[in-house]
């Protein structure tokens, strides 16, 4: 496992957090994946032995997390809410938009490696439907026109950085 | 009748241009002078407001705060943890949200006051994994509030320490679930606990005593600290006390978050003035009154019975419009106040494919640890979404009910209860759409139609 200096530092100070070391399990895994992008294959065993647990253990979350994932995603993530609230303004739509913007499939990473675009249960913003979570950020009212608009965003930043 | 106005205390600064998360912009309002002074206070006197405010919690149950706190095992020498339920995920609610990420130090005061008035030394706030920001937000208010000596070691100078911290979920709605939450913050899978014993007052977090609180319901009790628990109960009605917020989306012309008198307004009086009314052109035809495992409601139903109002027993009879937004009215009428998410469905929408959207949801939350539920909820989204999707037989709505009717009360946490309510209630309100469903699938959808699932 090669973490940086910074997430290291961070994992030892999360750790103090618990009375029982086994909590920090699922801070970790965060930590884990913000630093490499995803939860490489050595992660429980890594894991385990930072924790004093099993493999099996931190494996067992690992899996059950819907937001843990053991492979690599595009350089963004796209999220786009299913759920009831959303749908019934567009969501579905929303998603096909990202779909096509970037020619590829959900849970996939596009053909230029730019995004993975996921359609995720409720956000918790139901009232700025349909919502959608580009990495960290939070995006309101993304109808097809907003979806558009987005996606030349997100190649625009790309170009700018090549 | 029009609407009553809208009183907010907990959404307060909510959307205030110039307010902003931080600190000093939330001491220039006055904060942190509640827990001045109850840390002077006895905690049984906090106890006991608490109590004399018949606060009942805002996550979804109900279930009055001040019993909650009463049940906590004082005598095992044990820890009390308070664990901070932030992990919104009910489907239709979005109020904890603002509060997090606006006015994060009405949370962390209110939990501070908890904390004192309980004895708990360590509290954790939960958050979902989907909230990157809100964890960020409320880990520097902590700082800022650890700095300030008012979250920590030794606060104001009184001898009293409590630490927070916070809990990043990673995406599983079964961490709302208290025992689940519990077993999350273990470091587990979120696998619900079995109760008795495992009730979380006695054996909760490491198997101390654990008060687990909605973020929403923290704040009330920093209100009914500063006001007082009669006050409180003032606000409402009797058995409904304190303000209610509402979050509504769906069909409506301006959906958003409302905050009124708990029992004063009306499913009518919300949708209709408050919210706007019915989108152009359209018409309402159903409505889930308190998050999306809440019992749906037709427009056009009556409901009659007779209520208690005061000492006397009353007839009422109600259109759906009629219904007074509480936790009792909506009990009465076979559905649930619940988290306060109010989903509104217009003419355009098939109930099907609505149910079929709500199924695919709860089979993919069921943490899969007892059998009725994780093949109930599972078997009801491939029977809805192969009547979408393949072909649809007069028979399925039936078929549908029957697992639906096979899970409540077989399983160890209420997720069984909460994945067959939409299932029951759709085929008991709609059951003809469903009868229906392969002749109106022979109709050509109009070209602007919305895909549901």
């Amino acid at each position: 496992m090669n973490l940086k200096a910074e997430t290291l530092s961070k994992i030892d100070e999360v750790i103090t957090h618990y009375p029982v070391k086994r909590s920090a399990t699922l801070p970790l895994l965060h930590l884990i994946q913000e630093d490499i992008g995803h939860l490489p294959a050595d992660t429980s065993e890594w894991v385990a032995a930072k924790l004093d647990l099993q493999p099996i253990n931190v494996l067992e979350v690992i899996t059950f997390y819907p937001m843990f994932r053991q492979k690599p995603i595009g350089r963004r993530h796209i999220k786009v809410c299913r759920t009831l609230s959303c749908a019934l303004v567009g969501g579905y739509k929303t998603c096909a938009t990202f779909e096509q913007e970037f020619h590829t499939h959900l849970g996939a990473v596009s053909p230029d490696g730019e995004v993975t675009v996921d359609f995720v249960e409720c956000l918790a913003s139901c009232g700025t439907a349909p919502v959608v979570l580009i990495d960290d950020e939070l995006h309101e009212k993304v109808d097809v026109a907003k979806a558009k608009q987005l996606s030349d965003q997100i190649r625009a930043e790309a170009k700018a950085r090549k | 009748m029009p609407a009553p106005a809208q009183r907010r205390i907990i959404f307060q600064h909510i959307d205030e241009p110039g307010y902003s998360n931080d600190l000093a912009c939330y001491l220039r309002h006055g904060g942190y002078e509640v827990l001045k002074k109850a840390v002077t206070r006895k905690p049984e006197e906090l106890i006991d407001e608490v109590k004399k405010s018949g606060l009942r919690g805002r996550g979804g149950a109900g279930f009055p705060c001040g019993v909650k706190w009463g049940l906590v095992d004082r005598k095992s020498g044990k820890p009390i943890y308070l664990i901070v339920n932030a992990d919104e995920s009910e489907p239709g609610t979005f109020k904890d949200r603002y509060i997090m990420h606006q006015d994060p130090h009405q949370l962390i005061e209110g939990t501070m006051i908890s904390c004192f008035a309980n004895n708990v030394r360590q509290a954790y706030i939960y958050i979902r994994g989907e909230m990157p920001h809100g964890a960020r937000i409320l880990e520097k208010a902590i700082a800022e509030a650890r700095a300030a000596n008012l979250v920590g070691p030794n606060i104001l100078g009184t001898g009293y320490s409590c630490e927070i911290f916070v809990h990043r979920g990673a995406g599983a709605y079964i961490c709302g679930e208290e025992t689940g939450l519990i077993e999350s913050l273990e470091g587990k899978r979120a696998n619900p606990r079995i109760k008795p014993p495992y009730f979380p007052a006695v054996l909760g977090l490491y198997q101390c005593p654990t008060i687990v609180n909605n973020v929403e319901t923290l704040c009330h009790v920093k209100y009914i600290a500063e006001h007082g628990g009669a006050e409180y109960a003032k606000i409402g009605t009797p058995g409904n006390t304190g303000t209610r917020i509402f979050c509504v989306s769906g069909h409506v012309q301006r959906p958003g978050y409302y905050e009124f008198p708990a029992g004063t307004i009306t499913m009518g009086q919300l949708l209709n003035e408050v919210c706007g009314g019915p989108l152009p052109g359209r018409t309402f035809k159903g409505v889930i009154p308190g998050g999306s495992s809440a019992k749906i409601l037709r427009f056009g139903e009556r409901f009659k019975g007779k209520r208690k109002v005061g000492t006397e027993m009353v007839d009422y009879d109600w259109g759906v419009e009629d219904v007074p937004m509480d936790f009792d009215s909506l009990g009465m009428i076979g559905t649930m106040g619940g988290s306060g998410g109010v989903i509104v469905m217009d003419d355009t929408v098939n109930m099907v494919e609505a149910l079929a959207n709500i199924n695919a949801f709860y089979s993919h939350e069921s943490c899969g640890q007892c059998t009725p539920c994780r093949e109930g909820s599972l078997w009801m989204k491939k029977i809805s979404a192969r009547m979408v999707h393949g072909q649809a037989r007069p028979e399925d709505a039936a078929l549908l009910k029957s697992v639906a009717d096979q899970i409540p009360g077989r399983t160890i946490c209420a997720f069984g209860e909460a994945c067959s309510w939409p299932t029951q209630s759709f085929i008991a309100k709609f059951g003809d759409e469903f009868k229906n469903y392969s002749e109106t699938k022979k109709t050509a959808k109009p070209a602007d139609a919305v895909a549901l699932v």
